[in-house]
């Protein structure tokens, strides 16, 4: 086993880990630090495949600005309701067999074989001009399209938040 | 791959133990200026000008009785301050320190890892600290460290936005995300803090911010929230806060020098040119260091002098004023980039 | 009255001259002369009527003024003072005095440094002097016994010698 595979086992199974810890704990806290963990150690896999840039902006974006946020808001929640909250049936059996649906499809996609030859020669620049080269020149319009949505929500936001609207 | 590992190793321990260093006479700097300000001699007792103190305050930590307050929440609560200690750790090793070393007929590197995407390196580890702060403001489970927790949570997250923006105008003269890349541009040309003063003031206020220092030290605010996230923490457990918060503001300094102070150069031979010779290669570390523990004397400075802003004010300033400076400073850049390169 | 809020001007608003005014002020600060005081090699200068610490005296015949009338035990507020009275040997220079204390305590720990010992003494023989730093490493040490007092204490030439011609 060189180093590599090494290293792809452990990320793997600290991710698999902390995904399990997030939908085990019972506390919204923990499940939100364990998704952080995920973020990293899913961070450490595209290191692994040399995408650099994405594994950076996947700490920096989901690890360091969203999940800060999310647990922002769970800290202020009452923790006591959700920690009283008891295992549903109806619940565990959805999941089940929408875990298993998961699993089934995996096994298909995995089952045909993989036609697009994975280049020998890795990027220069740790994926950054793969990322972004298209980007901004292929996909410039839809680009600047998300750009605009995500303003509109934001817009959105802030005016219902203002409690004095008429 | 043997020596790799091996050179990679020595490196690393260098570097941590003399930023350890450093950061343990921060404190030690920390004390003294605010003493001479203040008219007061400072420590002077524990060896030569009371030059071992910082070993002495080390030791005190350490031998102090760890409380874990019964209401904590244990995991969280412990694991707190290492992740505020951590992040700091990791990102000194993508900030060059020298040019390179050249010993026996190698060439070493004055960085640990010289990462194309240096400076969002660097951001994503330093957005990972705010979580030390947080998760111990929520474990002790007491109202001080959770409203620190909380005013540390949204400061940091703004302020990170501010940071990143203003370092863009430097990457876009530049023309590369690698800090080691950056510092051989300025070698070359000039220091960016003549070309990019805006970007300079922007960073230098956001990493106060970042690095909660007065006057932006909210989170911790000792008359108002004694303490903050500090406040159930005791023995090496709350000098682990002390240190990641001393050591975030060695690596803030390390970029600053990096990004504005051309790092490891001096702008007159034979220090303006990547070193072909070991003494001058130790000269670079040199002159980096001293840079950076200048720039560590102003975060002081400014510690015993400002007093600290309103939290209403912290925001403000944050995304009413810099934000929209930074995106203006970004077009203006990029504007005069366009001209002057084409 | 009205205070009138000044007007900024545009530059003032932005803090900076106050905040590089403020530097520039502790800038100048460093090198100015110190003011602190090395303490334990450094004493402080005590002026006249300084409280420390009670003590007993002698008179210039080496007489230990005390005449153990109690007045002190019972005056003091902590309750500090603990006399055993006791008679002065037949025999001796001073017997015209009769009574001496056998022992004089002082508990140092529960002294208040009020001064009310030396207010109400008959016999001027208790005296708040200069002793401020008082430390032990177990109580004992700190209750003061007779020997110790008077050792502190020292002889108080006063001209009115109240024993001699009795
Ligand atoms: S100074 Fe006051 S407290 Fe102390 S012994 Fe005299 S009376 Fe008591
Ligand atoms: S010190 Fe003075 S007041 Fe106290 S017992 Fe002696 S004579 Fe009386």
């Amino acid at each position: 086993m060189s180093s590599y595979d090494i290293l792809f086992w452990f990320f793997s199974l600290a991710m698999l880990l902390s995904g399990v810890l997030v939908i085990a704990s019972r506390n919204p806290v923990t499940s939100a630090i364990c998704l952080v963990a995920l973020f990293v150690f899913m961070a450490g896999l595209f290191v692994l495949l040399e995408a650099f840039f994405l594994a950076a902006i996947q700490i920096l974006v989901y690890a360091g600005a969203v999940m800060v946020l999310f647990l922002f808001v769970i800290m202020l929640l009452d923790l006591k309701a959700s920690q009283r909250r008891r295992f549903g049936w109806l619940a565990a059996v959805g999941g089940l067999v929408v875990a298993g649906a998961l699993v089934w499809e995996l096994g298909i996609i995995l089952q045909t074989p993989v036609t697009v030859a994975v280049s020998g020669q890795t990027e220069v620049g740790g994926g950054l001009e793969a990322v972004v080269k298209p980007l901004f020149a292929n996909y410039m319009l839809p680009f600047q399209v998300t750009a605009l949505l995500l303003l509109v929500a934001m817009i959105g936001v802030v005016l219902l938040s203002k409690k004095d609207l008429q | 791959m043997i020596e790799f590992i091996v050179i990679s190793f020595i490196k690393i321990a260098a570097v941590i133990g003399v930023m350890l260093t450093i950061v343990a006479y921060t404190v030690m700097l920390e004390r003294w200026v605010c003493a001479w300000m203040q008219d007061r001699i400072g420590p002077n007792r524990v060896g030569p000008f009371g030059f071992l103190q910082p070993l002495a305050d080390g030791v005190k930590l350490i031998l102090k009785e760890d409380v874990l307050p019964h209401h904590v929440h244990k995991v969280l609560y412990t694991i707190g301050p290492t992740l505020v200690l951590m992040p700091a750790l990791i990102n000194i090793g993508v900030i060059p320190w020298g040019s390179n070393l050249p010993v026996f007929g190698r060439y070493i590197k004055g960085v640990i890892a010289d990462l194309d995407i240096g400076i969002l390196f660097i951001f994503a580890f330093a957005a990972l600290s705010v979580y030390g702060i947080v998760l111990a403001g929520w474990a002790s489970n007491s109202k001080y460290p959770f409203l620190g927790g909380i005013r540390s949570s949204a400061q940091m997250i703004s302020y990170e936005v501010c940071l990143g923006l203003s370092v863009v105008p430097v990457f876009m003269q530049v023309g590369a995300l690698n800090l080691s890349k950056v510092v051989e541009y300025q070698a070359a040309h000039s220091w960016l803090v003549l070309c990019q003063p805006v970007s300079f003031f922007i960073f230098l206020v956001s990493a106060f911010a970042e690095t909660n220092r007065t006057p932006f030290d909210l989170p911790e605010a000792e008359q108002e929230l004694v303490g903050g996230y500090n406040t159930e923490y005791s023995s090496m457990k709350f000098g682990m806060f002390f240190m990641g918060e001393y050591a975030a503001m060695f690596v803030m300094s390390a970029l600053m020098v990096t990004l504005f102070f051309g790092g490891w150069s001096l702008p007159f031979a034979p220090f303006n040119a990547p070193a072909t010779s070991l003494p001058v290669g130790l000269a670079h570390i040199g002159i980096f260091l001293a840079k950076v523990v200048a720039l560590l004397f102003f975060y002081v400075w400014v510690r015993w002098t400002i007093p600290r802003f309103r939290y209403d004010q912290l925001m403000a300033l944050g995304w009413k004023v810099f934000i929209p400076l930074t995106i203006v400073n970004i077009v203006f850049v990029g504007a005069v980039l366009a001209l002057v390169v084409k | 009255m009205i205070v009138q809020r000044p007007k900024l001007t545009w530059w003032e608003r932005t803090y900076l001259p106050q905040i590089l005014a403020g530097l520039w002020l502790t800038l100048k600060h460093i090198p100015r002369r110190k003011f602190t005081r090395q303490y334990p090699e450094e004493k402080p200068l005590l002026y006249g009527d300084y409280r420390g610490a009670p003590v007993l005296v002698k008179d210039a015949d080496g007489r230990v003024k005390c005449v153990s009338c109690q007045l002190c035990e019972f005056v003091c507020p902590p309750k500090a003072i603990r006399i055993t009275p006791g008679f002065r040997p037949e025999n001796r220079f001073d017997a015209n005095v009769e009574k001496e204390p056998k022992d004089f305590v002082i508990d140092m720990l529960r002294c208040i440094y009020c001064g009310m010992c030396e207010e109400v003494c008959p016999e001027e023989a208790i005296f708040l002097k200069n002793d401020f730093a008082i430390t032990g490493y177990k109580r004992e040490e700190l209750q003061f016994h007779k020997e110790k007092l008077l050792e502190l204490g020292g002889v108080h030439d006063d001209k009115i010698w109240k024993w001699k011609n009795k």
